[in-house]
């Protein structure tokens, strides 16, 4: 199943590079569910035969509140917040692409330097689920709107989680099931606070939060 | 017996490019619900303009007739250079990427000039354009092209092409070539003035690319200019199909019967694509050519992992 | 035992926001602060059996940072009560702040939150599994982002974002962290480690090093941006000082503590893996970072709460630094986190009051709180005392213990600019709580044209006595540790990798 693996992580980095150029909201927040989805699949292909029962529900469990709960939400934040579904980037989006380029040789670099056993899964999972983290942050970064920010943090989560798949890390289902909890109230909370920061401010571009300061 | 296949290849293309435009506007005159012109209309129009005359504005100095006549050498050259899927380009050598983008540079270059010499702002307007946007399209022409030579390690298209096999495709290169191939049909559509980057209908002054800089040709020198696009659309469309197509059977006619009929889906796909997409504007034009740029350079890393 | 510990406020958080009467939601939470420090005390007689396979245990470090919470608690639940009863005295439009009048959250969200609240962080406090620390570092995040947001103000609002999203963020990259362990823990070769401290430790030599190494540095950063350290601190100022004074005694009391413990328990796993010089230059380097940071934004600083929150970010600095240097400074940092909490909570307390007589955050516009309410004025001088390290307060032990640690260590440099970092800060403190408190009260002569403060009113009973109370344990602290109390500390630096 190898070349299944590869076009599904080469299908990751060109949603990332997707989140980074795209300039619509709604567009992101699907990306950003399309790499839940896409992760879902891996997590399915990195195990090792026989799967049993315990996978697929998690990965469907998964699915359904990053892929269809979470985006849900964010597009009910940005309808209700009724602001203009435009991103407006504080990096560029021409300059945002050519830096997730190189984000993407640093990850590839850093993932060929991890000391890694032979039973550790592809160090091409490793690089991407790296990548998806530096999109992230870098979306977080360089986004103003509120709702941007919160699609960065939701692709850095989808990156962390890759990162765990790819040691096939055998944590409890309590941790696991923990992990999306707090994902799924993260947002949400995140949500309101967006819905709040549009009434008060009329907008929720965060550039402008800016009367604390010293 | 590669020799006698490529000078057939060369000999189909001069005779069959024009219906390449011809396919084109069936198929989006079908999706539209009329008949459209019929497929040799390109033919018939070619042969009305040989016969006419020619105005040439005072304005002009000689670029405007070398416009023209070097553009169609140059992509003639090119058609030597470019094979179609396991049918290699007649003068095949290590390097000859490089020659035939320039050529195409070349072309670009004397098509601006001509533009330039007629003094008339809607031809600057055009040729400001096509500069800019053929500068964001090649690096990932050139990218795309050596990301499909590195697995192989021959530098030469017709070796690179060769190499594209089944088997390869379906080996761990292929999701990078896969990129390359999209890379490459976004350059094929923008170099070739299709929608969404240029609009090959239009003559609205806030348009117009290509159409802007051959306003001011007439006669045989638009007859050349229409039958040198048409060749550059078979040229491109072959980069393209030798990707897509990955059929290498070893006998040459199968190659060749496989290719040309590639080409003609190439051009049908060509014209459902007119017909559903809408231009983009201009404004984001560099931003879809920096994407192919992107899906070049991510397939040239993927695929130099690797080895 | 535990599960009381876990189970009290939580049920009592979950009831508040049902409850639709103000008195009985009082009343629950009262009676939940109360519990949760009885049972605390109780697991000071006798230590409770680990539960849940382990995860969940009462270990010294755990009961020492419980008791700092539970204590805090009280105090903030008992002012908290008061204040919450005089909010929903004041009708909303009526007295207006120095800018827009604001309405308060429901005051249910308010309670509930809270209390749920002290359970995500008791939670914190005993989980021995790195996962369920996380989760619960996690739900302290979540759970704290309302309390920022009580009074529905354009600035908590801008305060409680940037707190929501910088503290996520940082937590992801702790979860990182976590996975980092994970591998560490498989490289070694051996059958599943599970991730609780006790395993680690115990399989400390299998763990693969350079692993380890970089979870501990995606810990510092992720949980050390919800500790303040600097230069991650960005967020720390704007929502300690937007917040409720009750809400910002826990903040800088409760809450960072326990992201503290977390970059504590890592550090100590390191240190059994004979990793330990790296975690400690790493300390060292943040903790000074972080006093020199806090020491710049002190001085000339023009709002109080937001003096008190740089503070804050200095004292942290200062646990970093003592837990870096290790030895007698372990020691001293361990009590220098129980001072420190007592005192931050009373001087936000009490920063408290001196808001609402005077309805603003300015150092300028503030003078004369002797004068205007002496109670509360003679606590903010204590307060001030205490937290810039006078004797006879505990910080001053704790501070002093942690500088002859340092010169023991053999690292002079470093003490030098811990002490000239305090000095700085010293003199930013004074400048400002001495001119708050002496002098004459805006609109008395010779100024008569300036708005007066509100007539001086009785200092009520429920806004004085835990302020007076948590000056009272640091100024009993600083003469005299009692015996189990230092024996706690004694182990809890032991068992957290000092020697």
């Amino acid at each position: 199943m190898n070349l299944w693996l590869e076009l599904i992580l080469v299908s990751l980095i060109l949603a990332n590079l997707h989140l980074l150029g795209s300039s619509r909201i709604n567009a992101c927040i699907r990306t950003v569910a399309l790499q839940a989805v896409l992760l879902s699949v891996v997590s399915l292909l990195v195990q090792p035969h026989p799967i049993g029962l315990r996978l697929p529900l998690l990965a469907a469990a998964s699915m359904a509140i990053k892929a269809g709960l979470l985006p849900w939400l964010l597009r009910r934040a940005v309808r209700e917040a009724g602001v203009q579904t435009e991103v407006e980037p504080i990096v560029g989006f021409t300059t945002s692409l050519l830096l997730g380029l190189g984000l993407l040789g640093v990850a590839l670099h850093v993932a060929d330097r991890l000391p890694m056993a032979d039973a550790d899964g592809a160090r091409f999972l490793v690089a991407t689920a790296l990548f998806t983290v530096l999109i992230g942050l870098l979306l977080i970064v360089g986004r103003r709107k509120a709702v941007m920010q919160t699609v960065g943090y939701l692709a850095m989560e989808n990156g962390i989680y890759a990162f765990g798949l790819a040691f096939a890390v055998q944590e409890p289902l309590l941790v696991e099931m923990g992990v999306l909890l707090d994902v799924f109230v993260a947002v949400f909370v995140m949500g309101i606070a967006i819905h709040h920061i549009s009434r008060e401010f009329d907008h929720i571009d965060t550039d402008r939060l800016s009367a604390l300061k010293d | 017996m590669a020799v006698l296949a490529s000078i057939v290849h060369v000999v189909l293309a001069l005779a069959l490019a024009p219906l390449l435009p011809g396919i084109i506007n069936r198929v989006k005159a079908w999706v539209a619900g009329r008949r459209g012109s019929p497929l040799l209309q390109a033919y018939r129009d070619l042969w009305k303009l040989l016969q006419r005359g020619t105005v040439y504005s005072r304005t002009t100095t000689g670029l405007i007739v070398v416009g023209p006549v070097v553009g169609l050498a140059c992509v003639v050259a090119a058609l030597l250079i470019v094979p179609l899927g396991g049918v290699p380009g007649l003068m095949a050598f290590s390097g000859d990427f490089l020659l035939m983008a320039y050529l195409f540079g070349l072309m670009r270059f004397v098509t601006i000039l001509a533009a330039l010499d007629t003094g008339s702002s809607f031809e600057g307007m055009g040729a400001s354009r096509e500069a800019f946007f053929s500068a964001l399209a090649e690096p990932a022409l050139l990218l795309g092209l050596a990301a499909l030579s590195v697995p192989s390690g021959q530098f030469s298209l017709s070796a690179a092409y060769a190499s594209v096999t089944w088997a390869a495709m379906t080996s761990t290169v292929g999701p990078a070539w896969l990129l390359v191939a999209a890379a490459l049909i976004i350059v094929f559509l923008a170099e070739n003035a299709r929608i969404p980057v240029d609009d090959p209908n239009t003559h609205l002054e806030l348009t117009m690319i290509h159409e802007a800089m051959v306003l001011d040709h007439g006669g045989p020198d638009l007859a050349m200019i229409q039958y040198a696009a048409s060749l550059k659309l078979w040229t491109l469309g072959a980069l393209v199909v030798g990707l897509l197509v990955p059929v290498r059977s070893g006998w040459w006619c199968v190659d060749l019967a496989v290719g040309v009929a590639g080409l003609f889906a190439l051009a049908a796909m060509v014209g459902v694509i007119e017909s559903t997409i809408a231009r983009l504007r201009l404004v984001r034009v560099p931003q879809f050519l920096v994407a192919a740029s992107v899906l070049s350079i991510l397939a040239l890393v993927l695929v130099t992992r690797q080895s | 035992m535990i599960w009381a510990l876990l189970l009290i406020p939580t049920l009592a958080g979950l009831a508040a926001f049902g409850l639709r009467r103000n008195g009985p939601r009082r009343a629950l939470l009262l009676a939940s602060a109360a519990a949760h420090l009885a049972a605390v005390v109780a697991c000071w007689r006798d230590a409770p059996p680990p539960i849940a396979d382990g995860w969940i245990a009462v270990d010294p470090a755990s009961l020492l940072f419980l008791s700092i919470t539970s204590a805090l608690f009280l105090a903030a639940a008992v002012y908290g009560v008061g204040y919450l009863a005089q909010e929903s005295h004041v009708a909303p439009g009526g007295e207006d702040d120095e800018e827009l009048p604001f309405q308060n959250f429901p005051e249910a969200v308010f309670t509930g939150c809270l209390l749920l609240f002290l359970a995500t962080m008791s939670l914190v406090a005993v989980s021995q599994h790195l996962g369920l620390m996380w989760v619960g570092v996690e739900a302290t995040t979540l759970v704290s982002a309302p309390l920022i947001y009580f009074h529905r103000h354009h600035r908590s609002l801008e305060a409680t974002w940037k707190y929501l999203l910088i503290c996520s963020v940082g937590i992801a990259l702790a979860l990182l962290g976590n996975f980092f362990v994970a591998v560490a823990a498989r490289s070694g070769g051996q059958t599943a480690i599970h991730l609780t401290i006790a395993d680690l430790t115990a399989h400390a030599d299998s763990l693969n090093p350079r692993w380890l190494q970089a979870a501990f540095l995606f810990f510092l950063v992720g949980y050390g941006t919800k500790m303040g350290l600097a230069p991650l601190h960005t967020w720390l100022p704007d929502a300690h000082s937007e917040a409720p004074s009750v809400v910002s005694a826990l903040l800088s009391g409760a809450l960072l503590n326990c992201a503290f413990l977390t970059i504590l328990r890592t550090h100590g796993l390191l240190a059994a893996a004979g990793l330990a010089d790296f975690s400690s230059d790493l300390l060292i380097g943040f903790g000074l970072l972080s006093m020199a940071v806090a020491a710049v934004f002190i001085v000339g600083q023009a709002d109080f709460k937001r003096m008190l929150a740089y503070s804050s970010v200095e004292h942290m600095g200062i646990l970093s630094l003592g837990i870096g240097v290790g030895g007698a400074a372990a020691f001293g940092a361990m009590l220098h986190a129980v001072n420190h909490s007592l005192t931050k909570a009373m001087l936000f307390l009490a920063a408290g009051n001196i808001l609402a007589l005077y309805r603003t955050k300015s150092t300028v516009r503030v003078r004369g709180v002797l004068r205007c309410s002496p109670i509360t004025g003679v606590l903010w001088m204590a307060g001030f005392l205490a937290i810039v390290g006078s004797p006879p307060f505990g910080l001053f032990l704790s501070e002093l213990t942690i500088l002859k640690g340092m010169f023991d260590a053999g690292r002079p440099w470093v003490a030098a600019a811990y002490v000239t970092a305090l000095a700085v800060v010293f003199v930013g403190m004074a400048a400002i709580c001495l001119r708050m408190s002496y002098g004459l009260p805006p609109g008395a002569a010779p100024n008569p044209d300036e708005p007066a403060v509100r007539s001086t009113r009785r200092e009520p009973f429920w806004a004085i006595a835990p302020i007076a109370s948590l000056g009272a344990l640091v100024f009993l602290l600083g003469v005299y540790v009692p015996p189990p109390l230092a024996d706690l500390l004694h182990r809890a630096a032991v068992a957290l990798g000092a020697n």
